[in-house]
Protein backbone atom coordinates (compact mmCIF):
# COMPACT_ATOMS: atom_id res chain seq x y z
CA UNK A 1 0.00 0.00 0.00
CA UNK A 2 1.70 3.35 -1.33
CA UNK A 3 0.59 6.59 1.25
CA UNK A 4 0.97 9.74 -0.07
CA UNK A 5 -0.27 12.81 0.42
CA UNK A 6 -2.58 13.50 -2.89
CA UNK A 7 -3.22 10.81 -5.77
CA UNK A 8 -3.75 12.01 -8.66
CA UNK A 9 -5.14 10.27 -11.72
CA UNK A 10 -4.20 11.46 -14.94
CA UNK A 11 -0.90 12.96 -16.06
CA UNK A 12 -1.69 15.62 -18.51
CA UNK A 13 -0.86 19.01 -18.46
CA UNK A 14 -3.18 19.58 -15.69
CA UNK A 15 -2.38 16.99 -13.49
CA UNK A 16 1.86 17.85 -13.81
CA UNK A 17 1.20 21.14 -13.11
CA UNK A 18 -1.07 20.40 -10.27
CA UNK A 19 2.39 18.11 -8.54
CA UNK A 20 3.66 21.56 -8.72
CA UNK A 21 1.54 23.34 -7.09
CA UNK A 22 1.14 20.89 -4.05
CA UNK A 23 5.39 20.27 -4.20
CA UNK A 24 5.64 24.02 -3.32
CA UNK A 25 3.35 23.61 -0.36
CA UNK A 26 5.39 20.75 0.53
CA UNK A 27 2.59 17.82 -0.50
CA UNK A 28 3.94 14.67 -1.78
CA UNK A 29 1.75 13.18 -4.88
CA UNK A 30 1.59 9.75 -6.64
CA UNK A 31 0.74 10.18 -10.53
CA UNK A 32 -1.27 7.41 -12.12
CA UNK A 33 -1.75 7.23 -15.82
CA UNK A 34 -2.95 4.74 -18.27
CA UNK A 35 -1.20 5.40 -21.33
CA UNK A 36 2.58 4.89 -21.03
CA UNK A 37 4.09 9.01 -20.65
CA UNK A 38 3.07 11.65 -19.63
CA UNK A 39 1.48 14.61 -21.39
CA UNK A 40 -2.38 13.37 -21.73
CA UNK A 41 -4.02 14.65 -24.84
CA UNK A 42 -0.88 16.93 -25.89
CA UNK A 43 1.39 13.93 -25.84
CA UNK A 44 -1.49 11.62 -27.44
CA UNK A 45 -3.42 13.45 -29.80
CA UNK A 46 -1.42 16.75 -30.55
CA UNK A 47 2.75 16.32 -29.79
CA UNK A 48 3.51 18.45 -32.73
CA UNK A 49 0.29 20.77 -33.21
CA UNK A 50 1.23 24.53 -31.96
CA UNK A 51 -0.62 25.46 -29.04
CA UNK A 52 -0.72 29.24 -28.59
CA UNK A 53 -2.54 30.70 -25.05
CA UNK A 54 -0.23 29.20 -22.51
CA UNK A 55 0.31 32.14 -20.69
CA UNK A 56 3.34 33.81 -21.29
CA UNK A 57 4.86 30.51 -24.03
CA UNK A 58 3.47 32.92 -27.27
CA UNK A 59 3.70 29.17 -29.15
CA UNK A 60 4.57 25.79 -28.27
CA UNK A 61 3.70 22.01 -29.11
CA UNK A 62 1.88 19.71 -27.03
CA UNK A 63 5.52 17.68 -26.34
CA UNK A 64 7.18 21.03 -25.27
CA UNK A 65 4.51 21.92 -23.11
CA UNK A 66 4.98 18.24 -21.71
CA UNK A 67 8.83 18.11 -21.56
CA UNK A 68 8.77 22.15 -19.40
CA UNK A 69 6.53 20.71 -17.21
CA UNK A 70 8.53 17.97 -16.46
CA UNK A 71 11.15 19.79 -15.73
CA UNK A 72 9.35 21.87 -13.47
CA UNK A 73 8.42 19.37 -11.38
CA UNK A 74 11.13 17.50 -11.38
CA UNK A 75 12.34 19.00 -7.65
CA UNK A 76 9.92 17.01 -6.63
CA UNK A 77 10.76 13.62 -7.62
CA UNK A 78 7.29 12.65 -7.68
CA UNK A 79 6.49 8.64 -8.85
CA UNK A 80 4.31 8.43 -11.97
CA UNK A 81 2.41 4.69 -12.23
CA UNK A 82 2.20 4.27 -16.08
CA UNK A 83 0.16 1.91 -17.97
CA UNK A 84 -2.08 1.56 -14.77
CA UNK A 85 -5.60 2.69 -14.75
CA UNK A 86 -7.24 3.39 -11.20
CA UNK A 87 -9.94 1.03 -10.77
CA UNK A 88 -11.95 1.14 -7.60
CA UNK A 89 -11.91 3.53 -5.21
CA UNK A 90 -13.54 3.22 -1.56
CA UNK A 91 -12.77 4.90 2.16
CA UNK A 92 -11.64 3.57 4.84
CA UNK A 93 -11.51 5.85 8.27
CA UNK A 94 -11.72 8.75 6.53
CA UNK A 95 -9.05 8.18 3.99
CA UNK A 96 -9.07 7.21 0.43
CA UNK A 97 -8.16 3.97 -0.91
CA UNK A 98 -7.31 3.62 -4.66
CA UNK A 99 -6.93 0.64 -6.18
CA UNK A 100 -5.79 0.14 -10.09
CA UNK A 101 -5.98 -2.29 -12.81
CA UNK A 102 -2.75 -3.94 -11.97
CA UNK A 103 -4.11 -4.13 -8.55
CA UNK A 104 -1.45 -1.47 -7.12
CA UNK A 105 -3.21 0.06 -3.62
CA UNK A 106 -2.72 3.70 -2.58
CA UNK A 107 -4.18 5.77 0.54
CA UNK A 108 -4.23 9.35 0.70
CA UNK A 109 -6.85 11.76 2.19
CA UNK A 110 -6.78 13.50 -1.49
CA UNK A 111 -7.65 12.47 -4.63
CA UNK A 112 -7.09 14.87 -7.91
CA UNK A 113 -8.66 13.78 -10.46
CA UNK A 114 -7.27 15.32 -13.81
CA UNK A 115 -8.31 12.81 -16.17
CA UNK A 116 -8.93 14.72 -19.14
CA UNK A 117 -11.84 13.08 -21.38
CA UNK A 118 -11.18 9.91 -19.84
CA UNK A 119 -8.37 7.35 -20.43
CA UNK A 120 -7.01 6.32 -23.69
CA UNK A 121 -7.44 3.01 -24.39
CA UNK A 122 -6.97 0.95 -27.82
CA UNK A 123 -10.20 1.03 -30.49
CA UNK A 124 -11.73 -2.20 -31.08
CA UNK A 125 -13.20 -3.70 -33.64
CA UNK A 126 -17.03 -2.92 -34.04
CA UNK A 127 -18.33 -6.70 -35.03
CA UNK A 128 -20.19 -8.02 -32.43
CA UNK A 129 -18.24 -11.41 -32.96
CA UNK A 130 -14.98 -9.89 -32.43
CA UNK A 131 -15.72 -9.97 -28.83
CA UNK A 132 -15.89 -13.03 -28.35
CA UNK A 133 -12.16 -13.64 -29.69
CA UNK A 134 -10.76 -10.76 -27.56
CA UNK A 135 -7.72 -11.52 -25.66
CA UNK A 136 -7.87 -14.84 -27.53
CA UNK A 137 -7.55 -14.36 -31.33
CA UNK A 138 -8.06 -10.52 -31.95
CA UNK A 139 -5.72 -8.53 -29.56
CA UNK A 140 -4.66 -4.53 -29.80
CA UNK A 141 -1.24 -5.21 -28.66
CA UNK A 142 0.97 -7.67 -28.82
CA UNK A 143 2.80 -8.23 -25.75
CA UNK A 144 4.68 -12.05 -26.91
CA UNK A 145 5.31 -12.07 -30.53
CA UNK A 146 6.30 -15.56 -30.44
CA UNK A 147 2.09 -16.49 -29.86
CA UNK A 148 2.40 -15.72 -33.71
CA UNK A 149 5.33 -17.35 -34.77
CA UNK A 150 4.07 -19.87 -38.31
CA UNK A 151 -0.14 -18.20 -38.27
CA UNK A 152 -1.70 -16.79 -39.97
CA UNK A 153 -2.59 -13.27 -38.86
CA UNK A 154 -4.22 -10.59 -40.34
CA UNK A 155 -3.26 -6.85 -39.75
CA UNK A 156 -5.78 -4.20 -39.56
CA UNK A 157 -4.55 -0.26 -39.62
CA UNK A 158 -2.50 2.06 -41.61
CA UNK A 159 -0.46 3.96 -39.16
CA UNK A 160 2.64 2.94 -37.23
CA UNK A 161 2.04 0.15 -34.95
CA UNK A 162 0.30 -1.76 -38.30
CA UNK A 163 3.04 -0.93 -40.31
CA UNK A 164 5.55 -2.35 -37.68
CA UNK A 165 4.27 -4.95 -36.59
CA UNK A 166 2.85 -6.48 -40.08
CA UNK A 167 6.97 -5.68 -40.91
CA UNK A 168 7.81 -7.82 -37.67
CA UNK A 169 5.78 -10.70 -38.13
CA UNK A 170 6.74 -11.05 -41.50
CA UNK A 171 9.66 -12.91 -40.17
CA UNK A 172 8.26 -15.54 -38.51
CA UNK A 173 4.50 -15.26 -39.57
CA UNK A 174 2.09 -15.42 -42.57
CA UNK A 175 0.78 -11.62 -42.84
CA UNK A 176 -1.85 -9.68 -44.56
CA UNK A 177 -1.90 -6.40 -43.73
CA UNK A 178 -5.47 -4.48 -44.71
CA UNK A 179 -5.98 -1.06 -44.87
CA UNK A 180 -9.22 1.03 -46.14
CA UNK A 181 -7.52 3.01 -48.12
CA UNK A 182 -4.31 3.18 -50.36
CA UNK A 183 -2.53 5.63 -48.42
CA UNK A 184 -1.03 4.60 -45.33
CA UNK A 185 -0.18 7.67 -42.40
CA UNK A 186 2.70 5.50 -40.77
CA UNK A 187 6.71 5.82 -41.52
CA UNK A 188 7.27 5.87 -45.48
CA UNK A 189 10.64 4.08 -44.28
CA UNK A 190 8.26 1.18 -42.97
CA UNK A 191 6.05 1.49 -46.27
CA UNK A 192 8.89 1.30 -48.35
CA UNK A 193 10.37 -2.14 -46.39
CA UNK A 194 6.94 -3.82 -46.56
CA UNK A 195 6.52 -2.96 -50.11
CA UNK A 196 9.43 -4.71 -50.91
CA UNK A 197 8.47 -8.06 -48.84
CA UNK A 198 5.40 -7.87 -50.73
CA UNK A 199 6.79 -7.64 -54.10
CA UNK A 200 9.38 -11.01 -53.01
CA UNK A 201 5.76 -12.66 -52.05
CA UNK A 202 6.83 -12.47 -48.36
CA UNK A 203 3.58 -10.38 -47.15
CA UNK A 204 0.11 -9.81 -48.81
CA UNK A 205 -1.45 -5.85 -48.59
CA UNK A 206 -4.75 -5.13 -49.25
CA UNK A 207 -5.72 -1.81 -49.20
CA UNK A 208 -9.62 0.22 -49.68
CA UNK A 209 -10.94 -3.33 -47.81
CA UNK A 210 -12.10 -3.36 -44.12
CA UNK A 211 -13.20 -6.04 -42.00
CA UNK A 212 -17.06 -7.37 -42.78
CA UNK A 213 -17.70 -10.35 -40.62
CA UNK A 214 -15.19 -13.63 -39.29
CA UNK A 215 -16.15 -16.68 -39.40
CA UNK A 216 -15.04 -19.69 -36.71
CA UNK A 217 -16.05 -21.51 -33.92
CA UNK A 218 -13.55 -21.86 -30.88
CA UNK A 219 -10.76 -19.86 -33.32
CA UNK A 220 -11.03 -17.52 -35.52
CA UNK A 221 -10.88 -19.68 -39.12
CA UNK A 222 -11.43 -17.03 -41.74
CA UNK A 223 -12.23 -13.49 -41.82
CA UNK A 224 -14.63 -11.63 -44.41
CA UNK A 225 -13.26 -8.15 -45.96
CA UNK A 226 -14.89 -6.09 -48.23
CA UNK A 227 -14.38 -3.41 -50.26
CA UNK A 228 -16.19 -0.26 -51.43
CA UNK A 229 -17.62 -1.87 -54.09
CA UNK A 230 -18.90 -4.70 -51.90
CA UNK A 231 -16.49 -7.03 -52.88
CA UNK A 232 -15.64 -9.78 -50.61
CA UNK A 233 -12.72 -11.51 -50.00
CA UNK A 234 -12.01 -14.40 -47.13
CA UNK A 235 -8.40 -14.95 -45.89
CA UNK A 236 -7.94 -18.11 -43.85
CA UNK A 237 -6.63 -15.81 -40.11
CA UNK A 238 -5.35 -17.66 -37.05
CA UNK A 239 -5.12 -14.44 -35.63
CA UNK A 240 -6.04 -10.67 -35.90
CA UNK A 241 -4.22 -7.54 -35.27
CA UNK A 242 -6.31 -4.65 -35.16
CA UNK A 243 -4.37 -0.89 -34.64
CA UNK A 244 -6.94 1.98 -35.03
CA UNK A 245 -5.70 3.98 -32.54
CA UNK A 246 -6.68 5.13 -28.99
CA UNK A 247 -10.13 6.81 -28.20
CA UNK A 248 -10.96 8.37 -25.31
CA UNK A 249 -12.94 6.97 -22.56
CA UNK A 250 -14.35 7.80 -19.05
CA UNK A 251 -14.47 4.56 -17.71
CA UNK A 252 -14.73 3.68 -14.31
CA UNK A 253 -14.63 7.18 -12.85
CA UNK A 254 -18.57 7.20 -13.90
CA UNK A 255 -19.56 4.86 -11.03
CA UNK A 256 -17.82 6.44 -8.33
CA UNK A 257 -20.96 8.13 -6.92
CA UNK A 258 -19.65 11.69 -7.88
CA UNK A 259 -21.92 14.04 -8.88
CA UNK A 260 -21.94 14.27 -13.41
CA UNK A 261 -22.52 16.55 -15.82
CA UNK A 262 -22.63 14.76 -19.63
CA UNK A 263 -19.19 12.75 -18.76
CA UNK A 264 -18.17 15.65 -17.07
CA UNK A 265 -17.78 16.14 -12.80
CA UNK A 266 -19.37 18.97 -10.87
CA UNK A 267 -16.75 21.10 -8.57
CA UNK A 268 -17.03 23.68 -5.99
CA UNK A 269 -15.65 26.82 -7.75
CA UNK A 270 -13.68 27.48 -4.23
CA UNK A 271 -11.39 24.22 -4.19
CA UNK A 272 -12.69 22.18 -7.32
CA UNK A 273 -14.02 19.60 -4.48
CA UNK A 274 -16.73 17.46 -5.57
CA UNK A 275 -19.44 16.38 -4.12
CA UNK A 276 -17.17 14.05 -1.69
CA UNK A 277 -15.29 15.31 0.65
CA UNK A 278 -11.51 14.85 -0.24
CA UNK A 279 -12.24 14.36 -4.01
CA UNK A 280 -11.28 16.84 -6.57
CA UNK A 281 -11.74 17.16 -10.47
CA UNK A 282 -9.57 19.42 -12.03
CA UNK A 283 -8.77 20.43 -16.23
CA UNK A 284 -11.59 18.81 -18.85
CA UNK A 285 -12.93 16.54 -16.51
CA UNK A 286 -14.32 18.86 -14.48
CA UNK A 287 -17.21 21.45 -14.84
CA UNK A 288 -18.92 24.67 -13.33
CA UNK A 289 -20.61 27.97 -14.14
CA UNK A 290 -18.23 29.37 -16.76
CA UNK A 291 -15.94 26.30 -17.35
CA UNK A 292 -13.75 26.63 -20.26
CA UNK A 293 -11.79 23.44 -21.21
CA UNK A 294 -8.24 25.31 -21.44
CA UNK A 295 -5.08 24.58 -19.94
CA UNK A 296 -4.83 27.30 -18.15
CA UNK A 297 -7.99 26.76 -16.35
CA UNK A 298 -6.53 23.49 -15.61
CA UNK A 299 -3.55 25.42 -13.97
CA UNK A 300 -5.39 27.57 -12.01
CA UNK A 301 -7.90 24.70 -10.98
CA UNK A 302 -5.26 23.24 -9.04
CA UNK A 303 -3.85 25.42 -7.77
CA UNK A 304 -7.06 26.22 -6.05
CA UNK A 305 -7.44 22.16 -4.88
CA UNK A 306 -3.96 21.76 -3.41
CA UNK A 307 -4.86 24.20 -0.64
CA UNK A 308 -8.09 22.13 0.16
CA UNK A 309 -5.33 19.03 0.16
CA UNK A 310 -2.98 20.97 2.15
CA UNK A 311 -5.52 21.63 4.77
CA UNK A 312 -6.97 17.88 4.82
CA UNK A 313 -3.60 16.28 4.71
CA UNK A 314 -2.01 18.56 7.20
CA UNK A 315 -5.08 19.22 9.91
CA UNK A 316 -2.93 20.31 12.68
CA UNK A 317 -0.85 23.11 10.51
CA UNK A 318 -2.03 26.32 9.25
CA UNK A 319 -1.60 27.04 5.29
CA UNK A 320 0.65 30.05 4.74
CA UNK A 321 0.21 31.32 1.40
CA UNK A 322 4.12 31.94 -0.06
CA UNK A 323 5.65 33.59 -3.53
CA UNK A 324 8.19 30.91 -5.11
CA UNK A 325 9.99 34.81 -5.85
CA UNK A 326 10.58 35.32 -2.14
CA UNK A 327 9.91 32.30 0.02
CA UNK A 328 13.08 30.42 1.19
CA UNK A 329 10.73 27.53 2.55
CA UNK A 330 9.50 27.27 -1.36
CA UNK A 331 12.76 27.83 -2.38
CA UNK A 332 14.37 25.06 -0.22
CA UNK A 333 11.73 22.49 -1.77
CA UNK A 334 12.42 23.58 -5.37
CA UNK A 335 16.70 22.64 -4.36
CA UNK A 336 17.38 26.35 -5.25
CA UNK A 337 20.57 27.61 -3.20
CA UNK A 338 19.97 30.85 -1.96
CA UNK A 339 22.43 33.45 -0.22
CA UNK B 1 -25.44 31.41 -42.20
CA UNK B 2 -26.63 28.33 -43.33
CA UNK B 3 -29.74 25.54 -42.31
CA UNK B 4 -27.74 21.96 -41.44
CA UNK B 5 -29.83 18.89 -41.43
CA UNK B 6 -27.95 16.65 -38.61
CA UNK B 7 -29.41 12.92 -39.16
CA UNK B 8 -28.76 10.69 -35.98
CA UNK B 9 -28.40 6.80 -36.71
CA UNK B 10 -32.40 6.33 -34.88
CA UNK B 11 -33.31 8.82 -38.14
CA UNK B 12 -34.36 11.41 -36.44
CA UNK B 13 -33.62 14.55 -37.59
CA UNK B 14 -32.56 18.11 -36.61
CA UNK B 15 -32.24 21.12 -38.57
CA UNK B 16 -30.44 24.17 -37.59
CA UNK B 17 -29.18 27.37 -38.57
CA UNK B 18 -25.33 27.30 -38.06
CA UNK B 19 -23.52 30.60 -38.39
CA UNK B 20 -21.16 31.13 -40.68
CA UNK B 21 -17.50 30.73 -39.86
CA UNK B 22 -18.49 27.65 -36.96
CA UNK B 23 -18.16 24.31 -38.15
CA UNK B 24 -20.45 21.30 -38.63
CA UNK B 25 -19.18 20.06 -35.69
CA UNK B 26 -19.46 23.08 -33.90
CA UNK B 27 -22.96 23.70 -34.66
CA UNK B 28 -24.06 20.47 -33.56
CA UNK B 29 -22.38 20.85 -29.97
CA UNK B 30 -23.31 24.22 -29.26
CA UNK B 31 -27.80 22.81 -30.33
CA UNK B 32 -26.53 19.79 -28.20
CA UNK B 33 -27.54 17.41 -30.51
CA UNK B 34 -26.75 14.34 -29.27
CA UNK B 35 -24.08 11.73 -31.62
CA UNK B 36 -21.01 14.00 -32.07
CA UNK B 37 -18.55 13.66 -28.92
CA UNK B 38 -15.94 15.74 -30.53
CA UNK B 39 -13.72 14.91 -27.87
CA UNK B 40 -9.89 17.06 -28.84
CA UNK B 41 -12.58 19.41 -28.98
CA UNK B 42 -12.19 20.53 -32.89
CA UNK B 43 -8.52 20.01 -33.62
CA UNK B 44 -8.56 17.14 -35.75
CA UNK B 45 -7.19 15.06 -33.54
CA UNK B 46 -10.04 12.21 -32.45
CA UNK B 47 -12.21 11.55 -35.22
CA UNK B 48 -15.43 11.60 -33.00
CA UNK B 49 -17.09 13.91 -34.76
CA UNK B 50 -17.30 11.69 -37.76
CA UNK B 51 -19.82 11.96 -40.14
CA UNK B 52 -21.45 11.04 -43.30
CA UNK B 53 -22.24 13.85 -46.08
CA UNK B 54 -24.99 13.17 -47.97
CA UNK B 55 -23.78 12.14 -51.41
CA UNK B 56 -25.00 15.23 -53.78
CA UNK B 57 -23.03 17.10 -50.89
CA UNK B 58 -19.65 15.73 -50.74
CA UNK B 59 -17.93 16.93 -53.70
CA UNK B 60 -19.48 20.65 -52.80
CA UNK B 61 -18.15 20.78 -49.61
CA UNK B 62 -14.68 21.79 -49.25
CA UNK B 63 -12.38 19.22 -49.46
CA UNK B 64 -10.14 17.71 -46.76
CA UNK B 65 -6.80 18.87 -45.73
CA UNK B 66 -4.00 16.62 -44.74
CA UNK B 67 -4.67 15.25 -42.10
CA UNK B 68 -8.20 14.56 -42.11
CA UNK B 69 -7.90 11.11 -43.54
CA UNK B 70 -5.58 9.79 -41.17
CA UNK B 71 -7.90 10.72 -38.61
CA UNK B 72 -10.93 9.10 -40.52
CA UNK B 73 -8.91 5.54 -40.54
CA UNK B 74 -9.71 5.66 -36.76
CA UNK B 75 -13.38 6.29 -36.89
CA UNK B 76 -15.71 4.00 -36.26
CA UNK B 77 -17.09 2.81 -39.79
CA UNK B 78 -15.68 5.42 -42.27
CA UNK B 79 -17.18 4.87 -45.82
CA UNK B 80 -16.20 7.46 -49.12
CA UNK B 81 -18.53 10.16 -47.42
CA UNK B 82 -17.01 10.23 -44.46
CA UNK B 83 -16.01 13.19 -42.96
CA UNK B 84 -14.81 15.42 -39.57
CA UNK B 85 -17.48 17.55 -38.89
CA UNK B 86 -14.56 19.51 -36.99
CA UNK B 87 -13.16 20.59 -40.54
CA UNK B 88 -16.36 21.40 -42.36
CA UNK B 89 -16.67 25.27 -41.94
CA UNK B 90 -20.12 26.57 -42.54
CA UNK B 91 -20.89 29.14 -45.19
CA UNK B 92 -23.85 30.16 -47.18
CA UNK B 93 -23.15 27.38 -49.86
CA UNK B 94 -23.58 24.89 -47.44
CA UNK B 95 -27.15 26.18 -46.86
CA UNK B 96 -29.17 23.06 -47.17
CA UNK B 97 -26.65 20.30 -46.35
CA UNK B 98 -27.31 17.29 -44.72
CA UNK B 99 -24.92 15.07 -42.63
CA UNK B 100 -25.79 11.81 -40.88
CA UNK B 101 -24.22 10.97 -37.62
CA UNK B 102 -22.49 7.43 -37.40
CA UNK B 103 -23.85 4.66 -34.90
CA UNK B 104 -21.51 5.91 -32.60
CA UNK B 105 -18.49 7.70 -32.18
CA UNK B 106 -15.87 5.35 -31.11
Amino acid sequence: MIKTDVIIIGAGPTGLFCAHQLGVIGLKCEIIDNLDKAGGQCIELYPDKPIYDIPAIPECTGEELTKNLLKQIKPFETNFHFNERVQEISNENNKWVVKTNKNKVFTSPNIMIAGGVGSFEPRKLLLKEAEKYEGKNIFYSVSDKNKFKDKKVSIFGGGDSALDWALELSKISKVTLIHRRDEFRGAPHTLGEIKKLEKEGKLTIKTQYQLDSIEGDKNIKFINIKNNEEKVLKIETDYVLSFFGLIMKLGPIAEWGLNMDNKTITVDTENFQTNKKGIFAIGDICTYPGKLKLILSGFHEGALASVECFKRARPNEKYRFQYTTTSKDIQNLLGIKTK
Amino acid sequence: MAKITYIEHSGKSHTIDVKNGLTVMEGAVQNDIPGIDADCGGSMACATCHVYVKEDWFNKVPSKTEGEDDMLDQAFEPKTNSRLSCQLIVSDEMDGLIVSLPEKQA
